[in-house]
């Protein structure tokens, strides 16, 4: 399972999970390791249960059975005032944004800062202007977010998630519903951030470039067999995973293999994108 | 055969297969042919090994025919007869794989299964202990964000506190004073009715007094509360629980509670003893309008007035109203944060948030009217 990775310990163990929803059982016994520094990419075919193992993650549904693990204390066993003192380190970007519509965007930034620390309010107000700019927001500041678009919303929620730096950031589909542009500039973003501030990053994604632009680490959720088919490095997956699945699925960009038995819609050479797309980055990340 | 005619189906046996005839123009706008003839005889006695199709007299077609094959595919498959993707004409075999590929989602829960009565029973009243439990751990909850407010560390932002305030106070005046003024003025006729006809007319004003502050006017402040802010809490949370507003709140370490409920529980505790109170006096002047129509002055009225007034019937009617107004917040907020996730589910909590509070408002007023007449107050 353990790939070319040597960076960092282990930032989020999942030990033995397993998801369901009342009786319906989703995925049973994963395991893996996030390690500090990794971006680690959860993919999947679509309704799989990707956006679950995320909500797992940040404690906003409770595993069926197993446990998950933040620099080796549980977080599943941590009582009510520890686990609000450890989701504080993380920042989460929803797929629809999830910004709160009563406040505008500097507000919804400046929320967590006021709140969490005891910035004066004209340093708040640089912060803010500052992590809107990052994505592309200035001048957006007073804006609602009923009156910006789905991209924007999504953007704007990326700026909120970042509000406090935080150790770990979680995006589900950040780049989903954006142009290709935009959505490679959120790539770049993701990264950047990862690295300047030495965030650990955890995305859901299916979308291939972004999955081998910036993922260093992977675990591939099988709608199939209910638990996982593979993890580690997804471009050696793609090469080398003796699943024949998951390379079909990181070979050609459809988002369940199975749906096409013959193979009809794509060709069959979109593995060479990847490549390209990847970044000269050093390859111990 | 007729490619433009209308759609039609035929199957007919061939020693061990069935041989379906495809003809026609299979449109969405025209009728066409059921398949419960070839379904049958998929289940005739001795069943046929295979499907084939002809499929020479078929003209355009759209998914009407292919969702009619779906039909005979899934039902060939059911019971082990072979069906010939290969004898159907090009595109439709392709859409068919398709449409096929993912097998149909059976083991997830949501299907539709017959339940007798005892289980209906039995989830029933699991349903109803686990609204109990919501709402001991909901009151429990409250309980707890009201210790972190008085040792200052709950957090929420004051504005949402004098949003709310407004909203509920300010706003609702035009309401409180039309509701209270008739309620005043029914009150009066009434007892102007009965008490005139022996002669003492001016009690109307003793009738009128205590009626509104010890029961009336924290009453009705109370239940149009609810149909007005107890719904709008119900809905705003439940809007932001679909948004998975909530859900940042959460992860960002807010307590929900404390964010979201403790504000708007502050704001009513405030406001709806200011507003009873100007609900007694709107209510009063509804009964002084009465009183002058059937021959009373001015003076007489509110001399009378001044004598029925008593504190203690004033402190009744205003601490029920602080009592309701935790009702109306702890409803609505309750109803929001149990709302589900579709906008038909957020018009389900505002109108349960406001059954709820109305219920919860009568049955404590009952209660507090057992105990005020133990202790014969
Ligand atoms: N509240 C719920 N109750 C019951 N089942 C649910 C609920 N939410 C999701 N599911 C089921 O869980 C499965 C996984 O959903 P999830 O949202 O995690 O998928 P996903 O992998 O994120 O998909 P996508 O890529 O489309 O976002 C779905 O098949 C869905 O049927
Ligand atoms: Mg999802």
């Amino acid at each position: 399972m353990a790939t070319g990775d040597t960076a960092g310990e282990a930032h989020v163990e999942v030990r033995d999970l397993t998801m369901a929803y009342g009786s319906f059982v989703l995925m049973r016994d994963l395991n893996f390791t996030v390690r500090r520094g990794d971006v680690f990419i959860i993919m999947g075919g679509s309704g799989c249960g990707k956006s679950t193992l995320l909500r797992h993650m940040i404690g906003l549904k409770e595993p069926a059975r197993g446990e998950v693990l933040y620099g080796g204390e549980s977080f599943t066993a941590a009582p009510p005032g520890r686990r609000e003192q450890m989701v504080r380190n993380f920042g989460v970007m929803y797929q629809s944004g999830a910004l709160w519509t009563s406040m505008t965007l500097a507000e919804n930034v400046a929320l967590p800062l006021e709140q969490y620390t005891d910035l004066s309010k004209r340093e708040v107000r640089d912060i803010v202007a500052y992590k809107l700019a990052l994505v592309g927001l200035s001048g957006f500041e007073d804006f609602y977010p009923a009156d910006i678009s789905g991209g924007m919303n999504k953007r704007a929620g990326l700026a909120r998630a970042m509000a406090l730096d935080p150790e770990i950031l979680f995006f589900d589909e950040p780049s989903a519903g954006l142009d290709p542009l935009s959505a490679k500039r959120l790539d770049d973003l993701i990264l950047h951030l990862a690295e300047s501030l030495g965030s650990t990053v955890v995305v859901v994604t299916h979308e291939l470039a972004s999955i081998f632009a910036i993922g260093t680490n992977s675990v591939f959720l099988d709608v199939e067999s209910r638990t996982m088919a593979a993890s580690g490095d997804p471009g050696q997956l793609r090469d080398r995973s003796p699943r024949e699945d998951v390379r079909l699925f990181l070979n050609r960009g459809v988002a369940d293999g199975k749906s096409f038995p013959n193979g009809a819609p794509a060709a069959t050479n979109g593995g060479d994108r990847g490549d390209r797309d990847r970044p000269a980055g050093p390859p111990d990340r | 055969m007729d490619r433009q005619g209308t759609a039609h189906l035929a199957a007919e046996r061939a020693g061990d297969r069935l041989r379906v005839t495809l003809g026609g123009a299979w449109d969405i706008r025209h009728p066409r042919p059921g398949i419960d003839g070839v379904l049958s005889q998929l289940s005739a006695a001795t069943p046929p090994a295979r499907v084939e199709f002809e499929s020479s007299g078929l003209g355009k077609f759209d998914s009407t025919l292919i969702s009619c094959l779906l039909q005979l595919a899934r039902g060939a498959s059911e019971r082990g007869v072979e069906f010939d993707f290969a004898s159907l004409p090009e595109g439709v075999d392709d859409l068919l794989e398709m449409a096929l590929a993912v097998p149909e989602k059976r083991d997830a829960s949501g299907g539709v299964t017959e339940v007798s009565f005892f289980s209906r029973v039995g989830s029933a009243s699991l349903a109803m202990v686990d609204g109990l439990f919501d709402l001991f751990s909901f009151i429990g909850e409250c309980l707890f964000a009201f210790g972190r407010l008085f040792t200052g560390r709950a957090r929420f932002r004051r504005r949402d506190m004098w949003v709310t305030m407004q909203e509920c106070g300010a706003e609702a005046l035009p309401i409180v004073s039309l509701i209270n003024l008739l309620i005043g003025m029914i009150l009066a006729f009434v007892g102007s009715q009965q008490l005139g006809s022996m002669g003492a007319n001016l009690f109307v004003a003793n009738l009128v007094a205590l009626a509104m502050t010890r029961e009336m006017a924290s009453i009705m402040t109370g239940i149009i509360m609810s149909g007005r802010t107890g719904a709008a809490f119900a809905a705003q949370l439940g809007s932001m629980k679909t948004n998975q507003e909530i859900d940042a709140l959460r992860t960002f370490g807010f307590s929900a509670v404390d964010f979201l409920v403790l504000p708007r529980m502050l704001a009513l505790i405030v406001m709806m003893p200011l507003l009873t109170i100007y609900a007694s006096v709107v209510g009063m002047v509804g009964g002084l309008l009465v009183g002058m129509l059937t021959g009373l002055t001015f003076q007489q009225y509110f001399d009378q007035t001044m004598r029925a007034l008593d504190f203690t019937s004033c402190a009744i009617g205003v601490g029920k109203s602080i009592v309701f107004g935790v009702i109306i917040a702890a409803a609505g907020c309750l109803r929001g944060m149990q709302c589900g996730n579709s906008s038909s589910a957020v018009g389900t909590a505002a109108t349960a948030a406001v059954v709820t509070a109305i219920t919860a408002i009568i049955a404590a007023d009952c209660l507090f009217a057992v105990l005020l007449s133990i202790l014969g107050i």
